[in-house]
């Protein structure tokens, strides 16, 4: 596959998304004041230069350090609790799926009740009951509730894969049970498992931004959704400091936005039949359709495509 | 015989998925270590203004009321109990008020926002979707890139900046709470037309998101749709438009509608969240404070009513997809 091939759509996301990880990274570098230390007053107004570029927060600290702290909380937070979804529906797809029987069948009972039970209740209900919470446990508990759609989709397609012949050759050459799953069956799926990784993450952002609201943040941490929570308890929406919650907020929907539309053109990229059918389907519509003009940024497809995949995810929000 | 068979099975999966629910709810707040009851009234000594004496009877009532003396199975069929007879148990917070008092005030105005705001976002984001892939153009565009930002912003955020914007900034809006200082919740013009100011903020914030989701998924069907086999057959054939515009509304429709069972979870919360944004008086605000207070029987009894919620919704979808999809009435699949 050539970097030529890939759409427009891809770089912009890919950008983005470069953007708020340089933010989270080098940010912290860059800004050099303690997000925990004092710097001014209540809700000092935005000022040049420095740690002030965004003002203070209610406990007079610099918005600014919190801001890309924050940004890598919630990168942390949401790349470990993608990674472990990721990784376990990955696990219980591929073994039920290959597998078969009575194996497959409890694993697609947990995951059917899995998928029925809203995550945010189990979600409240361990966070409510952790003695200590950190961004650790806080990934945990995502990554432990957020498997199951992962787990549904791999299955399916694993399931498929089982029956082809390749598989027989595998096994009459005598390769082992993982060895066939990683070597003849994960390779199907590859394609699959990032996407739904980089959904993964986004939800996880939102999940974890979610909580903080709720007051079930962190404790020793600053995240986006702390910031909010902070900001909502001390008024500053109504106080009109804006410098309290715009940014967070933006930084929130800037990193959902840029996640998903990743998403939506990796799909595009790993799916070619999906260009083929997207290209046939344009001349085959009526002429009201959906018109050839040049291609804006952001614009149509991403979504079915997901659906086609029996992603339930397609929007990234039936996650939550 | 075949659809009375698909609801049974429907019924008897709900079921069991609500007795594992029940199970979680009863024991992962038991999993603090210690004995909660103590580090309650511990809490409550610490705030102080409360007796030895009384302490001692809320100490009481806490152990009786979920029966702490006694083994695990027996404290879970108390709580089924209790549950069975309405009763949530005793505020840990608000001593002594019931949890079923609390929930009953909060409830309505939740489901004041949230029951139109689904039904307004589903109708009118379908619309939307089906129309941008129908007529292509501008309004396709300009329909699907407002969607995909809307569908794309956390429902929160969208709230906070609505809030800023219409309430703090204009001031067209009041800026929070659900009805004005001084009125008291009642069935009157005057009440209603005071609690509806208060109410749009909060309801477009929960509708805008939820119509984006839905508008860029409908359009992404309906453009699959455009494309089918039978689309062309009848292009080929000559039949009218509007035939072929309702066949393919028919078929795109379908998984918009079990798309909704699966999104209910994250629009409940994300409408509880925002509640919190306008200190709407329901059950976000009220779960929002009850964790801050460690309010066990609150929190659970919250947590509860949205798995109820969840359930409830998917198992209506699932009955109404039988009556709709005439597939799941000749076929007689396991798979849900």
């Amino acid at each position: 596959m050539s970097l030529r091939g890939l759409p427009p759509r891809f770089w912009v996301s890919a950008a983005l998304v470069g953007f708020i990880v340089l933010a989270a990274v080098i940010g912290p570098f860059i800004v050099q004041t303690d997000p925990n230390a004092t710097v001014g007053g209540l809700y000092d107004r935005p000022r040049c230069c420095g740690a002030m570029l965004l003002g203070t927060d209610n406990e007079g600290q610099s918005v600014l350090a919190n801001l890309v702290y924050g940004t890598r909380t919630s990168l942390i937070v949401g790349l470990l609790a993608g990674a472990i979804a990721t990784v376990i529906g990955l696990l219980v797809g591929l073994v039920g799926g290959y597998r078969g029987g009575w194996i497959d069948d409890v694993l697609t009972a947990i995951t059917n009740v899995g998928l029925a039970i809203p995550a945010i209740v189990v979600i409240i209900l361990v966070s409510v009951s952790l003695p200590k919470r950190n961004i650790y446990t806080l990934a945990l508990v995502i990554g432990l509730t957020a498997w199951f759609w992962v787990a549904r989709a791999v299955r399916a397609q694993s399931s498929s894969v089982r029956t082809r012949e390749h598989i027989d050759v595998a096994r009459l050459s005598g390769a082992g049970f993982w060895s066939i799953l990683a070597r003849d069956v994960l390779p199907y799926l590859l394609s699959y498992v990032v996407m739904a990784f980089v959904l993964q993450v986004s939800g996880a952002i939102l999940f974890e931004s979610t909580l903080s609201m709720l007051g079930l943040g962190p404790g020793n941490a600053t995240s986006l959704g702390t910031m909010l929570y902070w900001a909502i308890a001390w008024g500053s929406v109504r106080t009109g400091a804006w410098w309290a919650f715009v940014p967070p907020t933006l930084m929130l929907t800037l990193i959902v936005f840029a996640l998903l539309l990743l998403q939506s053109s990796l799909n595009e990229v790993f799916n070619p039949r999906l260009r083929r059918g997207r290209a046939a389907r344009k001349k085959a519509v009526t002429p009201g359709a959906p018109s050839e003009a040049p291609l804006v940024v952001g614009e149509p497809e991403p979504v079915g495509a997901v659906g086609m995949l029996e992603t339930p995810t397609s929007t990234g929000r039936e996650q939550r | 015989m075949v659809l009375a068979k698909y609801i049974g099975r429907k019924l008897a999966w709900t079921l069991v998925v609500l007795v594992v629910a029940l199970m979680l709810n009863f024991l992962l707040p038991r999993l603090i270590p210690g004995n909660p009851v103590d580090a309650i009234v511990g809490q409550i000594a610490a705030g102080g203004g409360t007796g030895g004496e009384q302490l001692e009877q809320i100490h009481e009532h806490f152990m009786q009321e979920f029966g702490l003396d006694k083994p695990l199975w027996q404290q879970f069929l108390i709580y089924i109990g209790n549950l069975l007879h309405g009763d949530f148990g005793t505020s840990f917070g608000q001593y002594p008020a019931s949890v079923s008092h609390l929930i009953g005030q909060a409830l309505p105005w939740s489901i004041a926002i949230q029951l139109p705001a689904i039904i307004v976002g589903w109708v009118v984001g379908n619309m939307l979707g089906a129309l941008a892939a129908f007529k292509g153009g501008w309004v396709d565009r300009g329909a699907f890139v407002g969607s995909l930002f809307f569908s794309s912003v956390p429902p929160f955020a969208l709230a906070i900046i609505l809030l800023f914007v219409v309430a703090v900034q204009m001031g067209i809006l009041p800026v929070g709470g659900a009805y004005s200082f001084g009125m008291t919740p009642e069935l009157s013009v005057t009440f209603f037309g005071d609690a509806v100011t208060y109410f749009w903020l909060p309801f477009w914030s929960l509708v805008l998101v939820f119509i984006g989701g839905q508008a860029v998924g409908m359009r992404s069907m309906a453009v699959y749709e455009l494309g089918s086999d039978y689309v062309n057959y009848n292009r080929g054939l000559g039949v009218r438009d509007a035939m072929t515009v309702r066949y393919i509304f028919r078929n795109a429709m379908l998984p918009q509608f079990t798309g909704l069972g699966l999104s209910i979870a994250a629009l409940i919360t994300g409408g509880l969240i925002i509640e919190l944004v306008f200190s709407y008086p329901g059950l976000g605000t009220l779960l929002f404070n009850a964790i801050g207070q460690n309010d066990y029987p609150v929190i659970q009894a919250i947590t509860l009513l949205i798995t109820l919620a969840v359930l409830i919704a998917n198992f209506t979808v699932d009955v109404l997809t039988g009556f709709i999809d005439p597939r799941i009435r000749a076929a007689q699949s396991g798979e849900r």
